[in-house]
């Protein structure tokens, strides 16, 4: 790969981490709700945008409409709804501050010391690129394997069929109907019966 | 299949001698990526303004009057530039009771989530900022980024009107993103893709290739997509949002000058995106729908691409195929804005009922028909599609003509830049 463009990668790379971070922070430092939210966006928003720079577009457009487009706008919608004042305000005490500092440290220190402890391959991406499949054309692939064929794995003949995620995305499936059920059953009118 | 020269490489073909070697494909890429930015957001901007000017006359006409007559001479063609003036010049206010930094970066959100959308919208075969795999996909996330902008708008103006206008449009766009969803899932089964440029190559030769005409369910699909589409935007009779006369302007109320204007570009914007995607996944995208004018246009871009006709040719055909495509996006918006002025607004309890108790389960309906539809006909006549010239064939025809034309070595510009070739014109 040509030296530049990785430093052009590198720089964007550096750019967006530097947003993700940054708004990361400011949502623990912020006092209202909305303006929590407001950084999230940013921060789950340039998350994104490091998806987009490593051609996972798949991952980075799912990214953006589950957690920018469906999440924070429900937990925004949530506080709109429910909110007594104009500006709900969060005010933590020093106690919290300290615990949720100490818990977040040691979290940051058990991910770093993981993340060193493992010996990093050589990226596998760049060889699955060439002019007839560009770089983050995944789609098909990730679908022909969410339905158990592995096209891109060197399978001798007639196996075609044994690992992918199938198993794994019908559990998702029936797992995200239940969730559907219940919510059905949780939000339903309720008749008054006797009483 | 859709390889065109990306603006990356043609820089470096013609403008690589003025560069100096110092600067490397990094710098060519980075022109390349503000050319785009340049030509979208400056062909965007001004697309609103024709838009805005559409809907004074449309509405004038629909309500027996003549709409803007002097600006500019005939048809006060330049009202909206005179609007524009007007409005950069008004104060641009922030209420001493608005959170300042959510109030003032509100419109930014609306107006940058409709404007990326246009980075994986096609215009033409080839002619796309990012011709990602999953561009349907890309689309709907970015249009859906839109409604948080709107909310922040509601929620930090800090104005009851406002907030009840705010909440009034995230319910709104939030239940309208399902069965916009669905119904835009009915012709990606036809497609067995994601990509747009794909999709619009496949409705090539001829009106009865189009997938509205696909199936019946396609059929029906399209009319609830428009549907549902015009109410994610906003538009009357779904505007409950802007109630003039309970809400003053919705979300909106205390905006003014150019923030204030910003949401409106954003809205038209939008609209164009989404009549954009009815045309490509429905209504044939580029292609004239006249078989015989279709084969001549791929033919010269094909000719084009392979070096072997004449680049000209081959970037009219692509020119005039830009062409139809703004124009059936264009006509989606004329609908909208014909559907605007005619109907009443609906109530907001009859808005949400519209969509959760008749949208989305007949969105739902015809997806499941779309699914079924090629297993029944092929059970009853044998056949995949009722086209003489199925869908399949012509798509396996076009696969082998690019896997020949691409066993020819591909050009070393090409095989280098292949990672960055997301940001570049495919």
């Amino acid at each position: 790969m040509n030296e530049s463009l990785m430093d052009g990668q590198s720089l964007l790379f550096l750019i967006f981490a530097a947003i993700t971070c940054l708004s990361a922070v400011a949502v623990v430092v912020a006092q209202t709700v909305v303006r929590m939210a407001f950084w999230l966006v940013l921060s789950l928003g340039s998350t994104a945008a490091l998806f987009f720079l490593a051609d996972a577009d798949f991952v980075g457009a799912a990214q953006l409409l589950i957690y920018v487009g469906g999440t924070l706008v429900l937990l925004v919608f949530g506080v709109m709804l429910t909110a007594s004042g104009p500006y709900l305000k969060i005010a933590t005490s020093p106690g919290e501050t300290v615990l949720g500092a100490a818990i977040a440290l040691l979290f940051m220190f058990v991910v770093f010391s993981a993340v060193n402890g493992v010996e990093w391959p050589a990226p596998a991406v760049a060889q699955s690129v060439s002019a007839d499949n560009p770089a983050g054309n995944t789609l098909r692939p990730l679908g022909l394997s969410l339905l158990g064929t592995r096209p891109d794995l060197d399978l001798p003949d007639g196996d075609q069929l044994s690992p992918g995620y199938l198993l794994p995305f019908e559990i998702v499936s029936v797992h995200l109907l239940v969730v559907l059920i219940g919510a059905a059953y949780l939000a339903r009118a309720k008749r008054r019966t006797g009483l | 299949m859709w390889a065109t020269q990306t603006i990356a490489e043609f820089l470096e073909k013609y403008c690589g001698e003025y560069f100096p070697e110092a600067f490397g494909p990094n710098f060519q890429y980075a022109i390349a990526a503000i050319i785009h930015a340049v030509l979208l957001v400056h062909a965007f901007a001004l697309s609103p303004a024709v838009f805005i000017w559409l809907e004074r006359k449309v509405s004038g006409r629909i309500q027996d009057r003549l709409g803007p007559t002097r600006t500019g001479g005939l048809f006060g063609w330049l009202q909206s530039l005179a609007d524009g003036i007007k409005l950069v010049q008004k104060e641009d206010l922030c209420p001493p009771a608005a959170d300042s930094l959510l109030f003032r970066s509100a419109p930014y959100f609306v107006c940058v989530a409709s404007f990326a959308a246009f980075m994986v919208l096609p215009f033409s075969a080839g002619w796309v900022a990012v011709a990602a795999d999953c561009g349907l996909f890309i689309i709907l996330a970015i249009l859906s980024l839109e409604v948080f902008g709107i909310i922040m708008a509601g929620y930090s103006s800090g104005s009851k009107w406002s907030l009840f206008g705010g909440m009034r449009e995230a319910a709104q766009m939030v239940s309208y993103e399902i069965p916009l969803a669905i119904c835009a899932l009915v012709p990606v089964i036809a497609a067995g893709s994601l990509n747009l440029g794909e999709i619009g190559g496949m409705q090539r030769g001829g009106i009865h290739n189009w997938f509205i005409f696909h199936d019946p369910f396609a059929f029906f699909a399209f009319f609830v997509y428009f549907v549902v589409a015009t109410a994610s935007c906003k538009r009357a009779p779904f505007d409950l949002a802007e109630a003039e006369s309970e809400l003053v302007g919705g979300f909106h109320t205390e905006y003014s000058g150019i923030r204030w204007s910003f949401f409106f570009m954003g809205e038209y914007a939008s609209m164009f995106a989404v009549c954009g995607i009815a045309s490509l996944l429905f209504l044939g995208g580029w292609n004239t729908g006249i078989p015989p004018l279709d084969d001549a246009l791929y033919a010269a871009r094909n000719a084009s691409a392979s070096g072997e006709g004449s680049a000209i040719v081959g970037y009219l055909a692509n020119v005039l195929g830009a062409f139809v495509f703004v124009t059936k996006a264009s006509l989606g918006v004329f609908v909208q804005i014909w559907l605007r002025w005619t109907l009443p607004r609906l109530r907001i309890d009859q808005v949400m009922t519209t969509c959760l108790k008749y949208l989305v389960p007949i969105s739902c309906f015809l997806f499941l028909g779309a699914t079924l539809w090629p297993l029944l006909l092929a059970t009853a006549t044998q056949r995949s599609s009722w086209t003489p010239d199925p869908l399949g064939n012509r798509t396996a025809a076009e696969i082998r003509e690019s896997s020949q034309a691409s066993a020819k070595p591909a050009s070393p510009a090409q095989a280098s830049n292949a990672p960055a070739a997301k940001a570049v014109i495919r």
